[in-house]
């Protein structure tokens, strides 16, 4: 077979770059810890109630070596619980882990502007874990197509400082 | 003596595939541009917000599954029959694939329209990637088996011409144009096997009420399966245009056939095993087998990069037979006033664009910050929208005369129509990009929420949303020319022998320097088969040992 040597060359520096984008993403996992989903745990989607899913919130994590603080929230048609009819409260510069899985159909949950960004799938729970470095509000959008009012489907989340945090608001 | 009067009865085939891909491409494109308007909030008076997914999944379906699926099938027909110099061995099977794809097709369409008729129960407002539990009108599923299987006929029309043209030729290569249709369509059965497992084996009994529940994860993952692959069932036809035509178009000739035919070997392989690298935002899957999609996602990056090499290096080489010199001067000599050449050249250099939003999004840990906001919908603008749409659009100006017998008419609105496309996918791309890394979600009516402001890093959103919904008004422009063109040349244009040049040079290094291991189609699908198996038996099998239809959800209405 015949190769052009420019060709040659060209496929090459192909690979090269190929290697630097897979470089660059295992670099952003283990430098920066920057993960995505796994697979965490399956979970009936019409029993919500009898988990943490069926008191969603904010609750003292149980094992605090890996976060203080754990999330649960719903994504259902067409609303975050917690998130649309009250913030989801967390304290700056804290760890914390966001626990979203959904009671109907597919949604988004994407804290915009951020990487904070997953799939609320019935049936599937979807774990990640973050630290919000300033104090302020984000918007929560739903960018999963889930139904006619999709485009109403919207939450918030307020960043306070430690120190003003109210742990009263937990959910027991 | 042009295409139509050596072959009339593929002639034939190919025209009815080209009708019903431009109605479609019609429709289709009306609806993006209700959308562009709609979704910026520079005009909803068309139709209400919760219509607009409906809108949206008549979008997705028929130019992503219809226009798209049909162009294919007409220029395979034309491309398999002119290389291997037969006509289809029966019509009576090459009309059936034609007219069962085409039942399909009303079927699936009349379920999505009907959601645009007040409390109708026909409705199908799921999207063109159906994610259950949302749940269409059965006639939706079923229509689009019925395309699917009329694709599989098609695919084995063209096989069977092979075996047919091989009986009488033992001992000569392939000829590339239909080596190119031959892999693109094994690639396809590959694919669609998840897209078959998913629709006839899930999704239509749940729709005919036979089970009540489904496991949203195990249809999304069987969708992913067939779903990165369809890109490169639409792609890689656009590359069959820019090996085998282009470089004639410039004036030149093939730099390889080699190199042609190990990308085409390097798709089949490695255009299936990349389905996660859709579902990095997802639970349920493992962040290992979301690390393989995205080492084969990235390596299909080789094929397009040598693609590069070759269209440009084919396009130089016909500059310079025209009289082109320097390292970039040549570029002006190439034929910038050939529609054909200009539509090519110009999806050409959008795909170069889109590749690199498309290495973002392939970047398992970067694609969060971009996973399902415009910037996903931006990317394949560039790819589908672009790079193939407009492939096919300005290749349809060489092939139709070569179809009907008639010259092409309106050449300066034919001239218009690429630039223009270009121009107004460079508006509205750019804008979706930007938009999107604000965090401003993909398939929203109303993106504008009560609670919050996006704040984008580039720009404003107002001076996005102009964008959107101007650059959607140029495209749309562009589309009406394309449309009046063809029909006015179909219809109206002057009958002709040799309505255009279709004669195609061989290439610079010829099928004698190609190691003949690259024609053994056996081997390469079984191991794309292998490749296959490795990254999804597992997942598969984890998501189906609980129960298929477990944890189950309950249908909703869409």
């Amino acid at each position: 077979m015949h190769i052009h040597k420019f060709e040659q060359f060209w496929i090459k520096l192909s690979f090269v770059l190929i290697a630097f984008f897979i470089a660059t993403v295992v670099y952003g996992f283990v430098a920066m810890d920057l993960k995505v989903i796994g697979d965490h745990a399956t979970i009936d989607p019409q029993n919500l109630a009898d988990t943490k899913f069926g008191n969603p919130g904010v609750y003292e994590a149980t094992d605090n070596s890996k976060a203080e603080y754990e999330v649960y929230v719903t994504a259902f048609q067409f609303a975050y619980n917690p998130g649309t009819a009250q913030p989801i409260v967390v304290p700056a510069n804290t760890r914390i882990t966001f626990y979203v899985t959904s009671p109907d159909v597919l949604h988004g949950f994407d804290v915009a502007g951020t990487n904070l960004n997953t799939m609320a799938i019935p049936g599937q729970v979807a774990k990640f874990t973050t630290i919000f470095p300033e104090v302020r509000e984000y918007g929560i959008v739903c960018n999963e197509y889930c139904g006619p009012a999709h485009h109403v489907m919207e939450g918030k989340i307020n960043v306070v400082p430690k120190s003003e945090f109210d742990k009263s608001n937990l959910v027991e | 003596m042009t295409f139509l009067h050596k072959y009339p009865k593929a002639a034939k085939v190919a025209k009815a595939n080209f009708i019903v891909a431009f109605i479609a491409l019609a429709i289709g494109g009306f609806f993006g541009f209700v959308q562009a308007l709609h979704r910026t909030d520079v005009f909803r008076g068309f139709f209400n917000s919760g219509e607009y997914y409906t809108l949206l999944t008549g979008h997705g379906v028929l130019l992503a599954l219809i226009f798209t699926t049909f162009f294919i099938a007409g220029l395979f027909v034309w491309g398999v029959t002119r290389s291997l110099e037969r006509e289809p061995e029966n019509m009576t099977f090459t009309w059936s694939w034609f007219w069962l794809m085409t039942i399909g097709l009303v079927m699936a369409t009349v379920a999505i329209l009907g959601g645009l008729v007040p409390d109708s129960s026909i409705r199908a407002a799921v999207l063109y990637t159906f994610y259950p539990p949302l749940q269409a009108h059965p006639l939706f599923y079923i229509g689009l088996a019925l395309v699917l299987i009329g694709s599989w006929m098609a695919g084995a029309d063209w096989f069977w011409s092979y075996r047919k043209w091989r009986a009488d030729n033992p001992g000569d290569r392939i000829p590339i144009l239909t080596f190119m249709a031959l892999f693109t369509m094994l690639m396809w059965y590959v694919c669609t096997i998840g897209l078959a497992l998913e629709v006839v084996g899930l999704l239509i009994p749940w729709s005919l009420g036979w089970v009540t529940e489904i496991e949203p994860l195990l249809p999304r993952t069987l969708f992913w399966f067939f779903g990165h692959a369809v890109v490169y069932f639409w792609l890689l036809p656009a590359y069959y245009v820019w090996y085998a035509i282009l470089p004639k178009l410039s004036g030149g000739r093939l730099f390889s056939d080699s190199m042609t035919r190990i990308v085409f070997v390097i798709f089949l392989l490695l255009s299936t095993p990349v389905g996660y690298h859709h579902q990095y935002a997802d639970a349920g899957i493992s962040v290992g087998f979301k690390f393989y999609a995205m080492a084969t996602t990235l390596l299909l990056l080789l094929p397009s990069l040598i693609t590069l090499f070759t269209v440009v290096a084919s396009m130089e080489h016909g500059a310079r037979q025209r009289g082109g010199k320097g390292y970039l001067k040549w570029i002006g000599k190439l034929p910038w006033d050939s529609p054909a050449f200009v539509g090519c050249a110009l999806a050409g250099i959008m795909f170069a664009a889109g590749g690199f939003s498309g290495m973002i999004n392939a970047s398992m840990n970067i694609n969060l910050l971009i996973h399902n906001t415009l910037w996903v919908p931006g990317h394949f603008h560039l790819t589908v929208g672009t790079a193939v749409a407009l492939t096919f659009m300005a290749i349809t100006y060489w092939l139709l005369p070569q179809l009907t017998g008639r010259k092409l008419k309106h050449k300066t609105m034919a001239l218009i129509q690429p630039y223009a496309w270009f121009l107004g996918m460079t508006l509205m791309s750019n804008a979706m990009h930007r938009a999107g890394l604000a965090g401003v979600p993909r398939r929203t009516a109303e993106p504008q929420y009560s609670g919050f402001d996006f704040e984008p890093i580039f720009g404003t959103m107002a001076e996005m949303n102009w964008q959107i919904a101007i650059g959607g008004t140029i495209l749309t422009i562009s589309l009406i020319l394309f449309l009046w063109v063809v029909v006015a040349s179909w219809l109206a244009g002057e009958k002709s022998d040799k309505p255009v040049d279709d004669h195609i040079p061989k290439p610079l290094s010829g099928v004698e320097h190609t190691p003949a291991i690259l024609d053994n189609m056996k081997l390469w699908f079984t191991l794309a088969l292998v490749l296959v198996i490795l990254a999804y038996s597992f997942p598969l099998w984890e998501m189906v040992a609980d129960g298929i239809f477990e944890p189950g959800a309950l249908p909703r209405p869409s």
